[in-house]
């Protein structure tokens, strides 16, 4: 039989640690929806959602009383519309978001991905008619979101985009101006997306995904951070150990879920993503993990290497544990979503630029970040500039999701609620990146020899 | 098939006649049982044979934790399956 003590880890872990599978996520392929003709369009890509996830729901939750393991959200993913609905002018895509909801509501999911548009090196018409809808998308709806992909480290980074998505980022948030901007909570600015990424805002079906497939991410920030406090002092090798092991565990689950739930729904098992997931939750914090390695608090210096080592830890356990790996797979560190994070933020200890640093080391970027109503989209895109190089340079996942609140300025706070949360608005510099900004075209792709 | 039905709280009399009456009511068949009382504080784990039994799972889980909530303690019961993965290799 199973070690008593083993089922107990596994009961406490879940009890009072908020072990969770954060999210089955069914991606979905539109392109056999493709059609000239708007109506028909709008049709297809309704009947092929609603049927292709019509079980997912029902299926998550059974999964969910099986093996007693809550399973926070299910959500869809879908091509990336700007290629499925190519020949749409900006009206047609408000429509087709439209048409997302729906298919959202209907199989019962609480988000949907995949409004959104890869535009690396240029665009294409359908690719700027969708990117101009975007602030009328997210505001006519609650479920949609949005990703646009700005930059990759073989295409360098397309200025004209960042350029248009802070004006982007401005228009959405005022548009979603009675709602605290939360609009902005579902539109994220990528370099080097991934094709299989589970979590939203930034979830899309890749084009080289199959017809449908299950892509599963898990959590659990609150089982690392009681771990590394239960071993208490220990050298750095050890608590790597730790982590290790703790990660393998958490993404064992995943695995089943996942398993499970692709057989159950008979789609293809695609990754999963070894993301720490953290939820506002008191418990459920990567900040925590941060501060339980010996940090006063999570923003500090030391900061930075105790979030790589966090994250490269998470990563080797969780290899081992899955037999395929993708998404985003690393730490997040979305501000308003995380106890720690907030408390950190409100006192002063976590500024934004402490915060772009350590996106250097994990995933995936300047998430969830509430900055003053009155910021410049010539400000915004500088941030969005910055934190895509790093991604581009570094050869990695980065992103960019931030909330400039309408009417409100440093020292106020934003509500959210949900497993969005709430934060404080956060202070930029007070210089301008304009002229920066409006140069335009395109930074070339860095090279990849000479590397220091 | 198995699942696993763990008791934790606060010891008290017959709590495993309780849960046993629970698993016999719905025709889970008990194949292994331990218990571990560290001062007040009462642990207890259960073996069941699911497949024979007469109802849905969900409604078996159900039950358990009402009797749970009636006798103050968390009473689960989840397929072994977790259990397998996260502890073995």
């Amino acid at each position: 039989m199973l070690n008593i003590n083993d089922i107990l880890e596994t009961v406490n872990m879940i009890k009072q640690e908020n072990l969770d599978i954060r999210t089955v996520t069914m991606g979905i392929s539109l392109f056999d929806c493709i059609s000239d003709d708007q109506k028909r369009l709008e049709q297809k890509i309704y009947d092929k959602i609603t049927t292709s996830a019509k079980n997912l729901v029902p299926v998550a939750n059974e999964l969910e009383a099986t093996y007693g393991i809550p399973i926070i959200n299910k959500r869809v993913s879908v091509t990336p519309l700007s290629l499925v609905g190519a020949s749409c002018d900006s009206e047609g895509f408000v429509r087709l978001a439209g048409v997302l909801e729906r298919a959202a509501n209907e199989v019962g999911i609480n988000f949907i991905g995949g409004f959104g548009a890869l535009v690396q090196k240029g665009m294409t018409k359908g690719s700027k008619n969708l990117i101009e809808a975007i602030p009328e998308a997210l505001s006519t709806t609650t479920k949609v979101c949005s990703s646009v992909n700005v930059a990759s480290t073989k295409a360098g980074i397309n200025m004209d985009a960042v350029k248009r998505m802070g004006e982007i980022m401005k228009e959405t948030a005022y548009l979603t101006r009675d709602r605290d901007s939360i609009g902005c909570a579902k539109l994220v600015v990528f370099a080097n997306i991934p094709e299989d990424n589970p979590f939203m805002a930034g979830a899309i079906h890749g084009i080289g995904e199959p017809d449908t497939v299950i892509n599963v991410g898990v959590s659990g920030p609150g089982v690392v951070a009681s771990a590394i406090k239960r071993e208490g002092y220990c050298d750095f090798s050890q608590l790597a150990d730790v982590i290790k092991k703790t990660a393998f565990k958490i993404t064992r689950v995943g695995q089943l879920i996942a398993y499970e739930a692709s057989k159950r729904l008979n789609t293809p098992y695609g990754i999963i993503d070894l993301s720490l997931a953290p939820t506002p939750a008191v418990g459920d914090s990567v900040a925590r993990i941060l501060e339980n390695m010996g940090l006063e608090r999570c923003g500090t210096h030391g900061t930075t290497a105790a979030l790589a080592m966090l994250n490269d830890a998470v990563k080797k356990g969780g290899v081992m544990a899955s037999s395929h790996v993708g998404g985003l797979s690393g730490a997040f560190i979305p501000v308003s979503e995380d106890a720690g994070m907030i408390e950190a933020a409100e006192m002063g200890a976590l500024s934004i630029e402490k915060l772009e640093a350590m996106t250097a080391v994990c995933s995936v970027g300047l998430d969830m970040i509430a900055v003053p109503g009155d910021t410049s989209a010539a400000t915004l895109s500088g941030i969005i500039a910055d934190e895509i190089a790093i991604g581009v340079v570094n050869n990695k996942t980065t992103a960019v999701r931030l909330i400039p609140v309408h009417g409100k300025g440093v020292g106020e706070s934003v509500e959210f609620g949900g497993l969005l949360g709430h934060a404080p608005i956060m202070k930029l510099s007070d210089y301008s990146s304009e002229e920066f900004i409006n140069r335009g075209g395109r930074i070339p792709a860095p090279i990849h020899s000479l590397k220091n | 098939m198995k699942a696993v039905v763990t008791v934790i709280g606060k010891d008290s009399v017959g709590i495993i006649a309780e849960v046993s009456a629970e698993c016999a009511k719905h025709n889970a068949n008990i194949v292994d049982i331990t218990q571990s009382v560290l001062k007040d504080y009462f642990a207890m784990i259960m073996l069941v044979e699911i497949e024979k039994m007469e109802t849905e799972f969900s409604v078996f889980q159900k039950e358990l934790s009402i009797l749970g909530e009636r006798k103050g303690l968390d009473i689960r019961a989840m397929h072994e399956d977790i259990f397998n993965s996260m502890h073995r290799i």
